[in-house]
């Protein structure tokens, strides 16, 4: 009993840091109905951004706080929602009206060209950085198990950081047109909506989303390198598929469960050097038996 | 996209059994002289006749079936790993004459067993299109790599190694011919014609009486047991195999290979093989730079040229060029 609830809180701030970074996935796809590769490097950015930002921010207020921790997270995060339109704009944009394999192989490139570029020793270089500490780190002892401040952090981040994103979706014309765009993207339109304004904002908007997620692994993790991206990004598209992509409530639910699910198996010992695999396994599974996700609509071709 | 199809595909096919044969002679005559090369530019152009199986078997699914893999590396790790290991077991019980036969039975083992889980990814891909296929077929090699790493029989992550030299540029060559022939005759045979009518319209070659699924399906497992081949060739020539050579990235290099040359052309994909096979060895000075160039060509020729940079001015989407 104890073993299965220190797993299971483990498992929900994986989770959560899945559904923040499976949000943006799934948005991305709602709009544009393709994967951005680069969301993981963008993920990436996020944390190299709070790494550089932190030690300038110390200068003002002293760090680890709580002011500093969400100054420095707020500015990563609005530099990640320019990388992000930016992406857009340069690679996405110019692409809109050709094949769908064609653009989903550009954000490959993209996202290559963002490690390779950030693994280079002019820039980033591609050895592990040890993470600032942001907040101060405690552990609760609570009958016999042991929950560290960082992984409530994240939990009770990724809840307010949902109730917004709901918020922004359902309550303001931004989110409106967001919906719209998705729904029909001629037709929204043709009612006035700019597509491009609409495209960008929610490619910030799921930026921003990956370097708060980003900020969070990053604590959590050993050390922050370019590569840091990709197994969370990967990991969180397949939570997006599995709740079903383009539907946020999904999104996060896929999240949620792909974390448990991997604490559970990573703490069976035999198991634990297949972890890797288990994402894989449970996406090829549900994309056999329910492609459309837990909670996605199937949908008909029509001819 | 409409495309006309050329109903009489014998001439194209007598056309590439002379190909064929001309490519085993050359082979062949090569290899005799192999021995007065330079080793380094001998295992240079191993590697392109190996680029060249993968590229060609990946263009199968890719280019003329219209599929989209990216789990070709995870065929190649399969038919590696398993031509690897049966000559490391094999080996010292054959007497040196038997050797070649050995390596040929290690070889289409190799193939045979990369066939049977390219069976088991093309099932899936009876369902799904697009970006998603590519995801799963992603996954699909991302788990091979997953399960050879913790394979202790096979070296898990430690690596495979001791594996003896018998690749030469005889045999790269050859199979490499024999790839190229096999593949384009059967793509420009009557049978094969599916495969494009599938990439063209799957709904309208459907009610035209051909069975998508058997022909994505062939698609794959035919495309999976060459890159077995090539798997078992590497093997073979680097003597030393290990899980994180076969990763996402030398998937995307074959898939680059692909896009290239022009989804659907042999020639065209031939030479972009051999291309990108050197371009690491010209860069080799700004090796730094080489993946961001790599990653900015890849940007570029989506931006510029999707159709591929060698497609010679060929408006047909169908008939295999050879």
């Amino acid at each position: 009993m104890e073993w299965f609830s220190q797993q299971l809180i483990n498992g929900l701030a994986l989770g959560s840091i899945y559904a923040l970074i499976a949000l943006g996935y799934s948005m991305v796809y709602g709009v544009l109905r393709f994967i951005n590769f680069a969301h993981s490097d963008v993920l990436m950015l996020g944390a190299y951004a709070a790494f550089f930002i932190a030690p300038a921010i110390e200068k003002i207020i002293p760090l680890p706080s709580l002011t500093g921790a969400l100054l420095v997270t707020l500015l990563s995060a609005l530099i990640c929602a320019g990388i992000g339109i930016l992406i857009e704009f340069l690679a996405y944009r110019p692409l809109r009206s050709r094949p769908k394999l064609t653009v989903l192989i550009t954000a490959i490139g993209v996202s290559l060209f963002i490690e390779f570029t950030c693994q280079h020793k002019a820039v980033f270089g591609a050895d592990t950085k040890p993470f600032p500490q942001l907040l101060p780190a405690t552990d609760f002892h609570l009958a016999g198990l042991v929950v560290s401040s960082n992984d409530l952090v994240v939990v009770l981040v990724t809840a307010l950081l949902l109730a917004g994103l709901w918020f922004i979706v359902h309550k303001t014309k931004n989110g409106m047109a967001m919906r719209a765009v998705s729904f029909n993207q001629q037709a929204a339109a043709l009612m006035g909506v700019n597509i491009n304004r609409i495209i960008a904002f929610t490619f910030g908007l799921g930026s921003a989303l990956a370097a708060v997620a980003g900020i969070l692994y990053a604590l959590k993790a050993p050390g922050i390198e370019p590569l840091m991206g990709v197994q969370p990004g990967i990991r969180a598209f397949i939570a997006a598929v599995l709740g079903g992509i383009g539907n946020l409530p999904g999104a996060t639910l896929g999240g949620l469960l792909l974390g448990l699910l991997e604490t559970f198996a990573g703490g069976i010992s035999g198991l634990s050097s297949y972890r890797d695999g288990i994402a894989f396994a449970i996406l090829i599974l549900i994309l056999l038996f329910k492609p459309a996700g837990l909670l996605g609509k199937a949908t008909v071709e029509k001819v | 996209m409409p495309s006309t199809i050329n109903l009489q595909p014998s001439t194209a096919l007598a056309g590439a059994k002379r190909w064929l044969l001309a490519g085993i002679v050359l082979a062949v005559v090569v290899s005799l002289f192999s021995a007065q090369f330079n080793r380094y530019y001998l295992g240079i152009a191993i590697d392109c006749g190996i680029s060249i199986i993968l590229a060609v078997s990946l263009n199968l699914i890719n280019g003329h079936t219209g599929q989209f893999s990216l789990g070709h590396a995870g065929f190649m790790a399969v038919g590696g790993y398993s031509a690897a290991k049966l000559t490391l077991v094999c080996s010292p019980m054959v007497p040196d004459s038997l050797k070649p036969l050995l390596f040929l039975v290690a070889l289409v083992l190799g193939g045979c067993v990369a066939a049977v889980i390219g069976l088991g990814v093309g099932v899936p891909s009876l369902r799904l299109k697009g970006d998603y296929l590519a995801i799963v077929t992603l996954g699909f090699g991302e788990i091979i790599r997953v399960v050879v790493q913790n394979m202790e029989s096979v070296g898990a992550a430690s690596g495979l190694k001791g594996i003896p030299k018998y690749t030469t540029l005889g045999w790269t060559f050859a199979l490499a011919a024999v790839t190229i022939y096999v593949i384009a005759s059967l793509v420009n045979s009557t049978y094969g014609r599916g495969f494009i009518a599938v990439n063209d319209d799957e709904v309208a070659a459907s009610s035209m009486g051909i069975n998508p699924v058997r022909y994505k399906v062939t698609a794959f497992v035919i495309g999976a047991f060459f890159a077995g081949v090539a798997g078992g060739l590497y093997a073979h020539h680097k003597q030393f195999l290990s899980p994180t050579g076969f990763d996402f990235l030398k998937s995307i290099d074959i898939v680059v290979m692909v896009i290239l040359g022009g989804m659907g052309r042999t020639v065209g994909v031939i030479i972009a093989a051999i291309l990108l096979t050197l371009l690491p060895e010209v860069l080799r000075q700004f090796a730094d730079y080489r993946m961001i160039i790599y990653a900015l060509l890849i940007i570029g020729l989506m931006m510029l040229r999707p159709q591929g940079l060698f497609t010679m001015g060929q408006k047909k989407k169908g008939a295999a060029a050879v």
